[in-house]
């Protein structure tokens, strides 16, 4: 009876100071992420009194875009379909390389020795933005789409990778199981075993990353890589902001019909 | 223990299997110097409480796994599929020849039934064309043809996933078929089946050992279908055979010494198949005693 109480007693001491170690560890844990927060504020010089100082500034600003002038808006639908189609390759290209990449790059597919240097060159091929890769193919490939595609294609492929191997980690190895043990070789075993059962998630991912693709391809003209960017950066360069406002305009229509779209399709796929 | 022999020409020889599963400091000797000799046109049953080893064996005789690196190989069909430890470089075509039916299916959900059936055939059509997914329609014929000896050939177009439990194995069946395999290897194929389903895959993979002469090995937790089905019995008891005989001479004793003292006998009717096909079962169906463990259906 003694030791029954002895030990409940004890169990209840090793609970309190868990339960009190938990909550101090939770607390500092909070402390650490507000001085982070605090770290972070100084650096990126945070100053939300300046949007309620220069509110009017703003508002001058703003009523300069309007009325949108849609005079030339032939001019920036062709433009914009570039834009589509410059995210299309780009796209297009790095799903294929990514297939590949993604497979080489899964634990349970390729060996330590295969799917580390791949993932680390796709980690390279992600750290550095499409931005940067334009600027970097218009001094190759000289200005115009074609730079465009390659900085998207070279960006996506990291990303597409990543996700892409993601999946196959995720997969069931069993049916894998079941088409080895028919005699079928290692590629057998991947296109039968291993495809059908991500190839859901990878047409959804491809459709997402095509998504953003499209909204980085807008931006992608600034820097030299061709289509509706180009002219956007030439307004605003230029002051032009009315015009600016219909191409923004254009911009978000075509933006938003092709994510519902794409919404649309991917859902028929998972 | 007996020595049974009634074929001339042994399908699948093991000697001396030890198998030793690792995790962390823990180590568990799964198999320990089993040495079994298998005769084509055999139907055996491999029975024995869970853990005792009745997997590892099948999934040993089929490649998947790698024996512990002692003197130890196994032969199937004149073949080498391991020596010491070491899966054979020509493991493939022994597997092309070896039909492998899992528990859990193993088919892949997201293809159709026709397309999992016709991925039997990817052990001997040329590798290009299995790995593009080409198939003639000779092939195409012979799946649809696989898929009807098993009842399945009107789900040949829907996706595997969309099948119950039963239908899958039935054409997971339609696959070993399909690969045209001699030795069909089935691992506890109705331990996630109903008591249904359960006797229709048995009575299927009867039909094919009894029209087709197929050796078949199946690992099983109910004893009484083992019994029923199975001309011989292999029991396994912590790793090691303790029983290779007749079915004919399964003792109640010999069961409460392979599954411990729980093990109750009880007598019930026999109930008739559940399929109406005319089924022809072997001489020694039908023992009226169906064997089943205390706090358990049936084992």
């Amino acid at each position: 009876m003694h030791t029954t109480t002895t030990i409940k007693l004890m169990e209840e001491t090793m609970l309190n100071r868990r339960y009190m170690r938990k909550n101090i560890l939770r607390l500092v844990a909070w402390g650490l992420f507000f001085a982070f927060l605090a770290w972070s504020w100084k650096g990126a010089e945070m100053r939300p009194f300046d949007l309620i100082r220069d509110a009017g500034n703003m508002a001058t600003y703003a009523k300069g875009f309007f009325p949108p002038n849609f005079a030339e808006w032939r001019f920036y639908l062709e433009e914009m379909i570039v834009t589509i189609q410059i995210a299309v390759w780009g796209t297009v290209l790095s799903v294929l390389l990514s297939i590949p990449c993604g497979l080489l790059c899964s634990s349970n597919i390729a060996s330590p020795w295969i799917y580390q240097p791949v993932r680390r060159l796709m980690d390279s091929c992600r750290a550095i933005n499409e931005m940067v890769f334009a600027l970097l193919f218009v001094v190759a490939v000289g200005l115009g789409p074609f730079a465009g595609v390659l900085a998207l294609f070279i960006h996506t492929t990291g990303t597409l990778s990543k996700l892409f191997s993601e999946a196959v980690e995720a997969i069931d190895p069993r049916p894998v199981e079941g088409i080895r043990s028919t005699g079928a070789n290692a590629l057998q075993e991947i296109t039968f075993g291993v495809i059908p059962q991500v190839m859901p998630l990878w047409i959804s991912y491809s459709l997402y990353r095509f998504e953003a693709n499209v909204r980085s391809a807008t931006v992608l003209g600034m820097v030299g890589g061709g289509g509706i960017g180009m002219v956007l950066w030439e307004l605003i360069r230029s002051f032009n902001y009315t015009s600016t406002c219909a191409v923004l305009l254009v911009i978000i229509v075509v933006v938003s019909c092709l994510d519902m779209a794409s919404g649309k399709l991917r859902k028929v796929f998972i | 223990m007996n020595t049974y022999t009634t074929a001339p020409c042994s399908a699948i020889e093991i000697s001396s299997l030890t198998k030793t599963f690792k995790t962390g400091q823990r180590a568990h000797k799964a198999l320990d110097k089993v040495s079994l000799k298998i005769f084509s046109g055999q139907m055996i049953g491999l029975i024995g409480a869970s853990g005792s080893g009745k997997s590892t064996i099948l999934r040993h005789i089929a490649g998947l796994t790698a024996a512990d690196c002692l003197t130890n190989s196994i032969i199937v069909l004149g073949r080498s599929v391991q020596t010491n430890g070491v899966v054979d470089r020509g493991i493939r075509a022994t597997r092309a020849r070896v039909g492998f039916i899992f528990q859990q299916f193993n088919l892949v959900g997201q293809m159709t039934v026709l397309s999992n059936v016709l991925a039997g055939s990817l052990g001997r059509i040329p590798s290009w064309r299995g790995t593009i997914g080409w198939f003639t329609q000779e092939e195409r014929a012979q799946a649809l043809e696989a898929l009807a000896r098993v009842g399945m050939e009107k789900f040949a177009m829907q996706r595997a996933s969309t099948l119950s439990g039963g239908e899958q194995q039935r054409v997971a069946i339609a696959r070993t078929l399909m690969q045209g395999a001699e030795i069909i290897l089935a691992d506890e194929p109705i331990a996630s089946l109903d008591p249904v389903s359960s006797r229709n895959v048995m009575e299927i993979l009867t039909l094919i050992h009894l029209e087709d002469r197929r050796t078949v090995v199946v690992s099983l937790h109910q004893v009484d279908y083992a019994l029923r089905y199975c001309e011989r019995i292999v029991a396994l008891k912590h790793g090691e055979i303790v029983y290779d005989g007749s079915s004919k001479d399964v003792s109640v004793e010999m069961l409460h010494d392979i599954y411990g003292d729980k093990f109750i006998e009880t007598c019930v009717e026999e109930t008739p198949p559940a399929s109406t096909r005319d089924i022809h079962m072997p001489a020694h169906a039908g023992q009226s005693c169906v064997l089943a463990r205390a706090g358990a259906a049936t084992y």
